[in-house]
Protein backbone atom coordinates (compact mmCIF):
# COMPACT_ATOMS: atom_id res chain seq x y z
CA UNK A 1 0.00 0.00 0.00
CA UNK A 2 1.48 3.68 -0.93
CA UNK A 3 1.82 5.36 2.09
CA UNK A 4 2.93 8.90 0.53
CA UNK A 5 0.41 11.27 -0.26
CA UNK A 6 -2.11 10.89 -2.59
CA UNK A 7 -1.53 10.11 -6.56
CA UNK A 8 2.61 9.30 -4.90
CA UNK A 9 3.34 12.38 -4.33
CA UNK A 10 5.48 12.51 -1.54
CA UNK A 11 3.25 14.88 1.40
CA UNK A 12 5.32 18.22 2.48
CA UNK A 13 5.68 18.20 5.96
CA UNK A 14 4.28 21.23 6.81
CA UNK A 15 0.88 21.21 4.52
CA UNK A 16 -1.71 19.10 5.54
CA UNK A 17 -3.27 16.69 2.89
CA UNK A 18 -6.11 18.32 0.71
CA UNK A 19 -7.65 16.18 -1.56
CA UNK A 20 -6.83 17.28 -5.34
CA UNK A 21 -10.18 19.18 -6.75
CA UNK A 22 -12.33 17.23 -8.79
CA UNK A 23 -11.60 18.95 -11.76
CA UNK A 24 -14.55 17.78 -14.61
CA UNK A 25 -11.88 18.06 -17.30
CA UNK A 26 -9.91 15.10 -16.63
CA UNK A 27 -10.24 12.08 -18.46
CA UNK A 28 -12.62 9.29 -16.53
CA UNK A 29 -9.87 6.82 -15.70
CA UNK A 30 -8.31 9.78 -13.64
CA UNK A 31 -11.67 10.07 -12.44
CA UNK A 32 -12.27 6.77 -11.07
CA UNK A 33 -8.57 6.34 -9.83
CA UNK A 34 -9.65 9.81 -7.88
CA UNK A 35 -12.46 8.18 -6.53
CA UNK A 36 -10.87 4.87 -5.42
CA UNK A 37 -8.54 6.72 -3.31
CA UNK A 38 -11.45 8.73 -2.05
CA UNK A 39 -13.03 5.33 -0.66
CA UNK A 40 -10.06 4.07 0.73
CA UNK A 41 -10.16 6.99 3.31
CA UNK A 42 -11.86 5.48 6.24
CA UNK A 43 -11.69 8.84 7.89
CA UNK A 44 -11.64 12.24 6.21
CA UNK A 45 -11.17 15.62 8.00
CA UNK A 46 -12.16 18.78 5.90
CA UNK A 47 -10.87 21.90 7.13
CA UNK A 48 -12.33 20.78 10.85
CA UNK A 49 -12.24 24.32 13.65
CA UNK A 50 -13.40 24.17 17.20
CA UNK A 51 -13.57 27.23 19.02
CA UNK A 52 -14.68 28.18 22.47
CA UNK A 53 -15.79 32.01 22.76
CA UNK A 54 -12.15 33.57 21.38
CA UNK A 55 -10.30 30.11 22.33
CA UNK A 56 -9.86 28.21 18.84
CA UNK A 57 -8.84 24.59 20.10
CA UNK A 58 -8.73 22.89 17.24
CA UNK A 59 -7.77 25.58 14.08
CA UNK A 60 -8.52 24.04 10.44
CA UNK A 61 -7.02 20.86 10.66
CA UNK A 62 -7.34 18.49 7.33
CA UNK A 63 -6.09 14.59 7.72
CA UNK A 64 -6.95 11.22 5.96
CA UNK A 65 -6.91 8.37 7.18
CA UNK A 66 -6.74 4.89 5.00
CA UNK A 67 -8.75 1.85 5.83
CA UNK A 68 -7.11 -0.75 7.65
CA UNK A 69 -4.49 1.86 9.29
CA UNK A 70 -3.37 2.23 12.46
CA UNK A 71 -3.04 6.06 12.74
CA UNK A 72 -1.52 7.85 15.90
CA UNK A 73 -2.58 11.64 16.34
CA UNK A 74 0.30 12.81 18.84
CA UNK A 75 0.49 15.91 20.73
CA UNK A 76 1.07 17.41 23.82
CA UNK A 77 -1.12 18.44 26.63
CA UNK A 78 -3.99 20.59 25.50
CA UNK A 79 -2.95 20.30 21.75
CA UNK A 80 -6.54 19.57 20.46
CA UNK A 81 -6.49 15.82 20.51
CA UNK A 82 -9.34 14.95 22.47
CA UNK A 83 -11.35 17.67 21.35
CA UNK A 84 -10.81 16.40 17.58
CA UNK A 85 -11.85 12.90 19.16
CA UNK A 86 -14.84 14.31 20.08
CA UNK A 87 -15.60 15.76 17.07
CA UNK A 88 -14.75 12.50 15.37
CA UNK A 89 -17.26 10.74 17.21
CA UNK A 90 -20.19 13.31 17.41
CA UNK A 91 -20.16 13.90 21.00
CA UNK A 92 -18.93 17.51 20.00
CA UNK A 93 -20.31 19.79 17.49
CA UNK A 94 -17.83 21.18 14.86
CA UNK A 95 -17.51 25.11 14.71
CA UNK A 96 -16.84 24.50 10.99
CA UNK A 97 -15.38 21.94 8.96
CA UNK A 98 -16.40 18.60 7.74
CA UNK A 99 -15.61 15.41 8.71
CA UNK A 100 -16.33 12.05 6.98
CA UNK A 101 -16.23 8.68 8.86
CA UNK A 102 -17.01 5.36 6.58
CA UNK A 103 -18.37 7.54 3.90
CA UNK A 104 -20.82 8.67 6.60
CA UNK A 105 -21.11 12.29 7.27
CA UNK A 106 -20.52 12.56 10.99
CA UNK A 107 -22.84 15.79 11.76
CA UNK A 108 -25.39 15.13 9.35
CA UNK A 109 -25.91 11.53 9.97
CA UNK A 110 -24.41 11.03 13.52
CA UNK A 111 -26.67 7.48 14.02
CA UNK A 112 -24.81 5.89 10.89
CA UNK A 113 -21.77 6.87 12.10
CA UNK A 114 -21.91 5.75 15.31
CA UNK A 115 -22.90 2.50 14.20
CA UNK A 116 -19.24 2.37 12.44
CA UNK A 117 -16.66 3.13 15.42
CA UNK A 118 -15.79 2.31 18.54
CA UNK A 119 -14.42 4.39 21.04
CA UNK A 120 -12.13 4.07 24.19
CA UNK A 121 -12.41 7.29 26.06
CA UNK A 122 -9.50 8.91 28.02
CA UNK A 123 -11.47 8.52 31.21
CA UNK A 124 -13.17 6.10 32.61
CA UNK A 125 -16.64 5.24 31.39
CA UNK A 126 -18.05 2.35 32.65
CA UNK A 127 -20.65 1.92 35.30
CA UNK A 128 -19.25 0.85 38.13
CA UNK A 129 -22.27 -0.03 40.01
CA UNK A 130 -22.88 -2.72 37.29
CA UNK A 131 -20.93 -5.92 36.69
CA UNK A 132 -18.46 -6.43 33.58
CA UNK A 133 -21.23 -8.71 31.88
CA UNK A 134 -23.69 -6.09 32.63
CA UNK A 135 -21.64 -3.32 31.31
CA UNK A 136 -21.26 -5.34 27.97
CA UNK A 137 -24.97 -6.30 27.97
CA UNK A 138 -25.79 -2.37 28.28
CA UNK A 139 -23.59 -1.56 25.13
CA UNK A 140 -24.76 -4.70 23.07
CA UNK A 141 -28.55 -3.55 23.47
CA UNK A 142 -27.94 0.17 22.57
CA UNK A 143 -26.53 -0.50 19.82
CA UNK A 144 -29.27 -2.83 18.92
CA UNK A 145 -27.46 -6.36 18.96
CA UNK A 146 -30.04 -9.37 19.10
CA UNK A 147 -29.35 -11.59 22.03
CA UNK A 148 -28.15 -14.71 20.14
CA UNK A 149 -25.42 -12.32 18.59
CA UNK A 150 -24.36 -10.56 21.71
CA UNK A 151 -24.27 -13.20 24.42
CA UNK A 152 -21.53 -15.25 22.16
CA UNK A 153 -19.31 -12.02 20.99
CA UNK A 154 -19.07 -11.03 24.67
CA UNK A 155 -18.35 -14.32 25.39
CA UNK A 156 -15.55 -14.49 23.17
CA UNK A 157 -14.05 -11.22 23.88
CA UNK A 158 -13.97 -11.77 27.96
CA UNK A 159 -12.07 -14.40 26.76
CA UNK A 160 -9.89 -12.32 24.13
CA UNK A 161 -9.25 -9.61 26.88
CA UNK A 162 -8.92 -12.17 29.53
CA UNK A 163 -11.68 -10.93 32.13
CA UNK A 164 -14.03 -14.30 31.37
CA UNK A 165 -13.22 -15.08 34.98
CA UNK A 166 -14.68 -11.94 36.19
CA UNK A 167 -17.47 -11.45 33.95
CA UNK A 168 -19.46 -11.17 37.47
CA UNK A 169 -17.61 -9.40 39.40
CA UNK A 170 -18.56 -5.48 39.51
CA UNK A 171 -16.74 -2.76 38.02
CA UNK A 172 -15.71 -0.96 41.01
CA UNK A 173 -13.54 -3.87 42.41
CA UNK A 174 -11.44 -3.80 39.25
CA UNK A 175 -7.91 -2.46 38.80
CA UNK A 176 -7.19 0.29 36.32
CA UNK A 177 -6.01 -2.39 33.66
CA UNK A 178 -8.79 -4.59 34.17
CA UNK A 179 -11.22 -1.50 33.38
CA UNK A 180 -9.34 -0.66 30.00
CA UNK A 181 -9.57 -3.91 28.83
CA UNK A 182 -13.18 -4.20 29.59
CA UNK A 183 -13.82 -0.69 27.85
CA UNK A 184 -11.55 -2.42 24.83
CA UNK A 185 -13.83 -5.60 24.61
CA UNK A 186 -17.20 -2.95 25.10
CA UNK A 187 -15.34 -0.75 21.96
CA UNK A 188 -15.06 -3.85 19.77
CA UNK A 189 -18.68 -5.73 20.47
CA UNK A 190 -20.44 -4.17 17.73
CA UNK A 191 -17.85 -4.94 14.99
CA UNK A 192 -17.10 -1.30 14.21
CA UNK A 193 -14.86 -0.35 11.50
CA UNK A 194 -12.60 2.29 13.15
CA UNK A 195 -11.68 1.74 16.96
CA UNK A 196 -10.81 5.15 18.63
CA UNK A 197 -8.27 5.02 21.45
CA UNK A 198 -7.78 8.07 23.60
CA UNK A 199 -4.82 7.28 25.66
CA UNK A 200 -5.27 3.62 26.52
CA UNK A 201 -2.86 3.42 28.30
CA UNK A 202 -2.35 6.14 30.35
CA UNK A 203 -1.47 4.90 33.93
CA UNK A 204 -1.11 1.37 33.14
CA UNK A 205 1.82 -0.71 33.93
CA UNK A 206 4.49 -1.78 31.31
CA UNK A 207 2.94 -5.34 31.60
CA UNK A 208 -0.62 -4.08 30.84
CA UNK A 209 0.23 -1.57 28.56
CA UNK A 210 2.39 -4.19 26.24
CA UNK A 211 -0.44 -6.46 26.30
CA UNK A 212 -3.26 -4.02 25.71
CA UNK A 213 -0.88 -3.06 22.14
CA UNK A 214 -0.35 -6.54 21.12
CA UNK A 215 -4.12 -7.21 20.98
CA UNK A 216 -4.70 -4.13 19.52
CA UNK A 217 -2.19 -4.84 16.55
CA UNK A 218 -3.32 -8.30 16.38
CA UNK A 219 -7.03 -7.01 16.38
CA UNK A 220 -5.49 -4.65 13.20
CA UNK A 221 -3.79 -7.27 11.05
CA UNK A 222 -6.81 -10.12 11.61
CA UNK A 223 -9.98 -8.09 11.77
CA UNK A 224 -8.81 -5.10 9.78
CA UNK A 225 -9.91 -2.74 11.70
CA UNK A 226 -8.77 1.21 11.43
CA UNK A 227 -7.18 2.25 14.35
CA UNK A 228 -6.86 6.16 15.77
CA UNK A 229 -5.11 5.93 18.77
CA UNK A 230 -3.43 9.06 20.95
CA UNK A 231 -0.74 8.49 23.50
CA UNK A 232 2.10 10.25 24.89
CA UNK A 233 4.56 7.13 24.97
CA UNK A 234 6.58 7.09 22.00
CA UNK A 235 7.95 3.67 22.32
CA UNK A 236 4.39 2.51 21.61
CA UNK A 237 3.86 4.68 18.52
CA UNK A 238 7.04 3.51 17.42
CA UNK A 239 6.05 -0.10 17.76
CA UNK A 240 2.46 -0.40 15.79
CA UNK A 241 1.94 3.30 13.93
CA UNK A 242 2.20 2.80 10.48
CA UNK A 243 1.22 6.48 10.08
CA UNK A 244 1.78 9.22 12.38
CA UNK A 245 0.38 13.12 12.78
CA UNK A 246 1.31 15.44 15.03
CA UNK A 247 -1.13 18.32 16.20
CA UNK A 248 0.15 21.81 18.59
CA UNK A 249 -1.55 24.68 19.50
CA UNK A 250 -4.62 23.30 17.25
CA UNK A 251 -3.12 23.22 14.28
CA UNK A 252 -1.46 19.60 12.74
CA UNK A 253 2.01 20.35 12.58
CA UNK A 254 3.59 17.48 10.78
CA UNK A 255 1.78 14.16 9.11
CA UNK A 256 3.43 11.21 7.64
CA UNK A 257 5.37 7.37 8.41
CA UNK A 258 7.36 6.96 11.39
CA UNK A 259 10.67 7.61 9.12
CA UNK A 260 9.66 10.47 7.68
CA UNK A 261 8.93 12.31 10.57
CA UNK A 262 12.02 11.33 11.91
CA UNK A 263 14.43 12.45 8.71
CA UNK A 264 12.44 15.65 8.58
CA UNK A 265 12.84 16.65 12.24
CA UNK A 266 16.39 15.22 11.72
CA UNK A 267 16.10 12.78 15.13
CA UNK A 268 17.03 9.15 15.97
CA UNK A 269 13.89 8.69 18.41
CA UNK A 270 10.61 9.75 17.59
CA UNK A 271 10.50 11.71 21.41
CA UNK A 272 13.41 13.47 19.98
CA UNK A 273 11.41 14.59 16.88
CA UNK A 274 8.65 15.01 18.74
CA UNK A 275 10.19 17.56 21.31
CA UNK A 276 11.94 19.41 18.51
CA UNK A 277 8.49 19.54 16.35
CA UNK A 278 6.65 20.52 19.53
CA UNK A 279 9.02 22.65 21.74
CA UNK A 280 10.27 21.31 24.95
CA UNK A 281 7.79 24.36 27.30
CA UNK A 282 5.77 22.51 29.37
CA UNK A 283 2.03 22.84 28.45
CA UNK A 284 -0.89 23.74 30.49
CA UNK A 285 -4.35 22.23 29.87
CA UNK A 286 -6.83 25.39 29.54
CA UNK A 287 -8.85 24.19 33.03
CA UNK A 288 -11.95 26.56 31.69
CA UNK A 289 -12.33 24.60 28.49
CA UNK A 290 -15.43 22.88 27.97
CA UNK A 291 -15.33 20.22 30.79
CA UNK A 292 -11.41 20.35 30.82
CA UNK A 293 -11.33 20.70 34.57
CA UNK A 294 -13.46 17.31 34.94
CA UNK A 295 -11.14 15.63 32.38
CA UNK A 296 -7.93 16.72 34.28
CA UNK A 297 -9.23 15.75 37.79
CA UNK A 298 -10.28 11.91 36.55
CA UNK A 299 -6.88 11.65 34.67
CA UNK A 300 -5.16 12.11 38.08
CA UNK A 301 -7.62 10.50 40.11
CA UNK A 302 -6.94 7.25 37.31
CA UNK B 1 -37.78 0.73 22.15
CA UNK B 2 -34.66 -1.53 23.33
CA UNK B 3 -32.87 0.93 24.12
CA UNK B 4 -35.44 2.78 26.55
CA UNK B 5 -35.78 -1.06 28.17
CA UNK B 6 -32.26 -1.27 28.93
CA UNK B 7 -31.51 2.21 30.37
CA UNK B 8 -34.56 1.52 32.22
CA UNK B 9 -33.42 -1.48 33.56
CA UNK B 10 -29.91 0.23 34.38
CA UNK B 11 -31.62 2.54 37.26
CA UNK B 12 -33.73 -0.51 38.39
CA UNK B 13 -31.05 -2.56 39.01
CA UNK B 14 -28.96 0.41 40.35
CA UNK B 15 -31.65 1.61 42.62
CA UNK B 16 -32.24 -2.10 44.20
CA UNK B 17 -28.21 -2.79 44.55
CA UNK B 18 -28.30 0.44 47.10
CA UNK B 19 -29.85 -0.85 49.95
CA UNK B 20 -28.75 1.56 52.29
CA UNK B 21 -30.20 4.10 50.40
CA UNK B 22 -33.51 3.02 50.02
CA UNK B 23 -33.87 2.07 53.64
CA UNK B 24 -32.48 5.78 54.10
CA UNK B 25 -34.86 7.16 51.78
CA UNK B 26 -37.80 5.88 54.34
CA UNK B 27 -35.97 7.87 57.15
CA UNK B 28 -38.08 10.98 56.31
CA UNK B 29 -41.38 9.76 55.61
CA UNK B 30 -40.97 8.34 58.92
CA UNK B 31 -40.21 11.32 60.84
CA UNK B 32 -42.20 13.37 59.25
CA UNK B 33 -45.57 10.99 60.40
CA UNK B 34 -44.55 10.57 63.73
CA UNK B 35 -43.06 14.31 64.35
CA UNK B 36 -45.58 16.06 62.20
CA UNK B 37 -48.27 13.83 61.80
CA UNK B 38 -48.86 12.34 65.25
CA UNK B 39 -47.56 16.19 66.83
CA UNK B 40 -50.11 18.01 64.80
CA UNK B 41 -52.77 15.84 64.71
CA UNK B 42 -54.82 16.75 68.38
CA UNK B 43 -54.54 20.70 67.02
CA UNK B 44 -55.78 19.64 63.45
CA UNK B 45 -58.83 17.25 65.23
CA UNK B 46 -59.70 20.05 67.57
CA UNK B 47 -60.27 22.52 64.54
CA UNK B 48 -62.53 20.05 63.22
CA UNK B 49 -60.25 19.04 60.14
CA UNK B 50 -60.56 15.42 61.27
CA UNK B 51 -58.29 12.68 61.21
CA UNK B 52 -54.24 14.30 60.34
CA UNK B 53 -53.02 11.46 59.51
CA UNK B 54 -55.54 10.34 56.89
CA UNK B 55 -55.25 13.82 55.56
CA UNK B 56 -51.40 13.92 55.30
CA UNK B 57 -50.33 10.30 54.48
CA UNK B 58 -51.20 11.10 51.34
CA UNK B 59 -48.58 14.27 51.33
CA UNK B 60 -45.89 11.84 52.76
CA UNK B 61 -46.36 9.66 49.60
CA UNK B 62 -45.64 12.16 47.39
CA UNK B 63 -42.83 13.58 49.13
CA UNK B 64 -41.28 10.19 48.94
CA UNK B 65 -41.94 9.82 44.69
CA UNK B 66 -41.19 13.47 44.22
CA UNK B 67 -37.76 13.67 45.98
CA UNK B 68 -36.44 9.74 44.92
CA UNK B 69 -37.68 11.00 41.52
CA UNK B 70 -35.42 14.15 41.26
CA UNK B 71 -32.68 12.65 42.68
CA UNK B 72 -32.70 9.71 40.22
CA UNK B 73 -32.78 12.52 37.09
CA UNK B 74 -30.04 14.73 38.93
CA UNK B 75 -28.11 10.85 39.00
CA UNK B 76 -27.31 12.46 35.38
CA UNK B 77 -24.80 14.49 36.69
CA UNK B 78 -22.86 11.27 37.96
CA UNK B 79 -22.72 10.01 34.31
CA UNK B 80 -21.58 12.64 33.52
CA UNK B 81 -18.78 12.84 36.17
CA UNK B 82 -17.66 9.59 36.20
CA UNK B 83 -18.13 9.28 32.33
CA UNK B 84 -20.53 7.00 31.86
CA UNK B 85 -23.17 9.48 30.00
CA UNK B 86 -20.20 9.56 26.84
CA UNK B 87 -21.03 5.62 26.29
CA UNK B 88 -24.81 6.28 26.24
CA UNK B 89 -24.16 9.58 23.73
CA UNK B 90 -21.92 7.72 21.47
CA UNK B 91 -24.36 5.09 20.74
CA UNK B 92 -27.02 5.06 17.73
CA UNK B 93 -29.47 5.70 20.10
CA UNK B 94 -31.14 9.25 20.16
CA UNK B 95 -31.03 11.79 23.07
CA UNK B 96 -35.45 11.81 23.73
CA UNK B 97 -34.98 7.87 23.88
CA UNK B 98 -32.06 8.26 26.48
CA UNK B 99 -33.94 10.84 28.15
CA UNK B 100 -37.08 8.68 28.39
CA UNK B 101 -35.46 5.60 30.04
CA UNK B 102 -33.83 7.57 32.29
CA UNK B 103 -37.31 8.92 33.18
CA UNK B 104 -39.05 5.71 33.04
CA UNK B 105 -36.46 4.82 35.39
CA UNK B 106 -36.53 7.21 37.33
CA UNK B 107 -40.60 7.22 37.93
CA UNK B 108 -40.17 3.35 38.54
CA UNK B 109 -37.86 3.36 41.21
CA UNK B 110 -39.74 6.41 42.70
CA UNK B 111 -43.05 3.94 42.95
CA UNK B 112 -41.29 1.36 44.29
CA UNK B 113 -40.15 3.77 47.24
CA UNK B 114 -43.59 5.28 47.35
CA UNK B 115 -45.30 2.45 47.56
CA UNK B 116 -42.85 1.19 50.34
CA UNK B 117 -43.95 4.50 51.82
CA UNK B 118 -47.62 3.57 51.24
CA UNK B 119 -46.92 0.68 53.40
CA UNK B 120 -45.54 2.39 55.99
CA UNK B 121 -48.28 4.75 56.28
CA UNK B 122 -51.16 2.07 56.67
CA UNK B 123 -49.03 1.02 59.96
CA UNK B 124 -49.37 4.30 61.19
CA UNK B 125 -52.96 4.02 60.90
CA UNK B 126 -53.95 5.33 57.54
CA UNK B 127 -56.71 3.79 56.54
CA UNK B 128 -57.39 4.42 52.37
CA UNK B 129 -60.18 3.62 49.98
CA UNK B 130 -58.74 0.02 48.51
CA UNK B 131 -61.59 0.07 45.73
CA UNK B 132 -59.79 3.05 44.07
CA UNK B 133 -56.32 1.89 44.16
CA UNK B 134 -55.25 1.87 40.78
CA UNK B 135 -56.48 5.67 40.82
CA UNK B 136 -53.91 5.95 42.90
CA UNK B 137 -51.49 4.41 41.66
CA UNK B 138 -51.69 6.65 37.89
CA UNK B 139 -51.87 9.55 40.09
CA UNK B 140 -48.45 8.43 41.71
CA UNK B 141 -46.89 7.72 38.32
CA UNK B 142 -47.72 10.78 37.01
CA UNK B 143 -46.00 12.50 40.00
CA UNK B 144 -43.02 10.38 39.36
CA UNK B 145 -42.68 10.87 35.54
CA UNK B 146 -43.15 14.60 35.94
CA UNK B 147 -40.64 14.74 38.63
CA UNK B 148 -38.34 12.49 37.23
CA UNK B 149 -38.18 14.24 33.87
CA UNK B 150 -37.69 17.75 35.80
CA UNK B 151 -34.30 16.39 37.75
CA UNK B 152 -33.28 15.03 34.49
CA UNK B 153 -33.68 18.34 32.81
CA UNK B 154 -31.83 20.27 35.44
CA UNK B 155 -29.18 17.70 35.23
CA UNK B 156 -28.43 17.88 31.48
CA UNK B 157 -27.54 21.58 32.35
CA UNK B 158 -25.17 20.94 35.47
CA UNK B 159 -21.25 19.41 35.31
CA UNK B 160 -21.49 19.18 39.26
CA UNK B 161 -23.20 18.15 42.82
CA UNK B 162 -22.39 22.18 43.23
CA UNK B 163 -25.75 23.68 42.34
CA UNK B 164 -27.55 20.65 44.52
CA UNK B 165 -27.76 22.69 47.68
CA UNK B 166 -29.97 25.75 45.80
CA UNK B 167 -32.28 22.99 43.92
CA UNK B 168 -32.71 21.18 47.08
CA UNK B 169 -34.06 24.40 48.88
CA UNK B 170 -35.28 26.32 46.47
CA UNK B 171 -37.26 23.99 43.91
CA UNK B 172 -37.44 20.92 45.23
CA UNK B 173 -38.56 21.59 48.96
CA UNK B 174 -40.85 24.80 48.15
CA UNK B 175 -42.76 21.99 45.46
CA UNK B 176 -43.48 19.87 48.37
CA UNK B 177 -44.36 22.51 50.96
CA UNK B 178 -46.16 23.92 48.84
CA UNK B 179 -48.11 21.64 47.46
CA UNK B 180 -50.60 21.44 49.75
CA UNK B 181 -48.87 18.36 51.53
CA UNK B 182 -49.34 19.30 54.99
CA UNK B 183 -51.97 21.88 55.18
CA UNK B 184 -55.56 22.28 53.65
CA UNK B 185 -55.18 24.50 50.12
CA UNK B 186 -58.49 25.94 51.48
CA UNK B 187 -58.37 29.77 52.55
CA UNK B 188 -55.34 30.32 52.51
CA UNK B 189 -53.70 33.94 52.44
CA UNK B 190 -53.83 35.39 48.68
CA UNK B 191 -50.09 34.69 47.80
CA UNK B 192 -50.31 31.13 48.77
CA UNK B 193 -53.34 30.72 47.58
CA UNK B 194 -51.79 31.36 43.79
CA UNK B 195 -48.52 29.26 44.38
CA UNK B 196 -50.39 26.13 45.31
CA UNK B 197 -52.75 26.57 42.54
CA UNK B 198 -49.09 26.79 39.76
CA UNK B 199 -47.48 24.19 41.69
CA UNK B 200 -48.24 20.98 39.89
CA UNK B 201 -47.94 19.12 42.67
CA UNK B 202 -50.98 20.15 44.22
CA UNK B 203 -52.92 18.62 41.80
CA UNK B 204 -50.90 15.64 41.98
CA UNK B 205 -51.82 15.38 46.47
CA UNK B 206 -55.34 16.63 45.63
CA UNK B 207 -55.66 13.80 43.02
CA UNK B 208 -54.08 10.78 45.57
CA UNK B 209 -56.27 12.79 48.38
CA UNK B 210 -59.25 11.93 45.98
CA UNK B 211 -58.40 8.97 45.41
CA UNK B 212 -57.35 7.28 48.77
CA UNK B 213 -60.23 9.11 50.86
CA UNK B 214 -62.77 10.76 48.23
CA UNK B 215 -61.64 14.46 49.52
CA UNK B 216 -60.35 16.97 46.94
CA UNK B 217 -60.42 20.74 45.64
CA UNK B 218 -59.66 20.28 42.47
CA UNK B 219 -61.58 18.31 39.94
CA UNK B 220 -59.82 14.92 39.30
CA UNK B 221 -60.14 15.54 35.75
CA UNK B 222 -58.30 18.57 35.79
CA UNK B 223 -55.72 17.32 38.30
CA UNK B 224 -54.75 14.26 35.98
CA UNK B 225 -54.84 16.76 32.71
CA UNK B 226 -51.98 18.99 34.61
CA UNK B 227 -50.47 16.34 35.64
CA UNK B 228 -49.94 14.88 32.15
CA UNK B 229 -49.85 18.25 30.52
CA UNK B 230 -47.03 19.59 32.77
CA UNK B 231 -44.87 16.21 32.53
CA UNK B 232 -45.03 16.49 28.57
CA UNK B 233 -43.75 19.66 28.48
CA UNK B 234 -41.03 19.51 30.60
CA UNK B 235 -39.99 16.23 28.85
CA UNK B 236 -39.86 18.35 25.92
CA UNK B 237 -37.79 20.65 27.76
CA UNK B 238 -35.51 18.02 28.62
CA UNK B 239 -35.37 16.81 25.46
CA UNK B 240 -34.19 20.24 23.90
CA UNK B 241 -31.84 20.03 26.86
CA UNK B 242 -30.68 16.77 26.24
CA UNK B 243 -29.79 17.95 22.59
CA UNK B 244 -27.87 20.64 23.33
CA UNK B 245 -25.90 18.73 25.85
CA UNK B 246 -21.72 18.20 24.78
CA UNK B 247 -19.47 16.53 26.33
Amino acid sequence: MVRTGICGIPRTGSNPVSRPHLAWSVNPARLLFYFVKIMENIIEIKNLTKKYGNFTAVDDISLNVKKGEVFAFLGPNGAGKTTTIKMLTTLLKPTSGEVFLGGHNVTENPHETRKSFGIVFQDPSLDNELTAYENMQFHAILYGLKKEIYQERIIKLFSLVELYDRKDSFVKNFSGGMKRRLEIARGLLHNPKVLFLDEPTIGLDPQTRNHIWEYINNLNKQENVTIFFTTHHMEEVERIAKMVAIIDHGKIIIRGTIEEILKKAGAKKLEDAFISLTGSKIREELANVGKNQMRISNKLMR
Amino acid sequence: MNAIYILWLRQLKRFIRKKASIVGAIGQPIIFLLAIGFGFGPVFAKAGAGNYIQFLAPGIIVMSVLFTSIFTGLEIIWDKQFGFLKETFVAPVSRFEILLGKTLGGATVAMIQGILVFLITLIAGFRPHLSTLPLAFLFLFLVAMLSSALGAAIAARLDDMQGFPLIFNFLVQPLFYLSGAIFPIKNLPPVLDFITKINPFSYGVDGLRYAFNGVNVFPPALSLTVLFGVTIVILAVGAYQFSKVQL
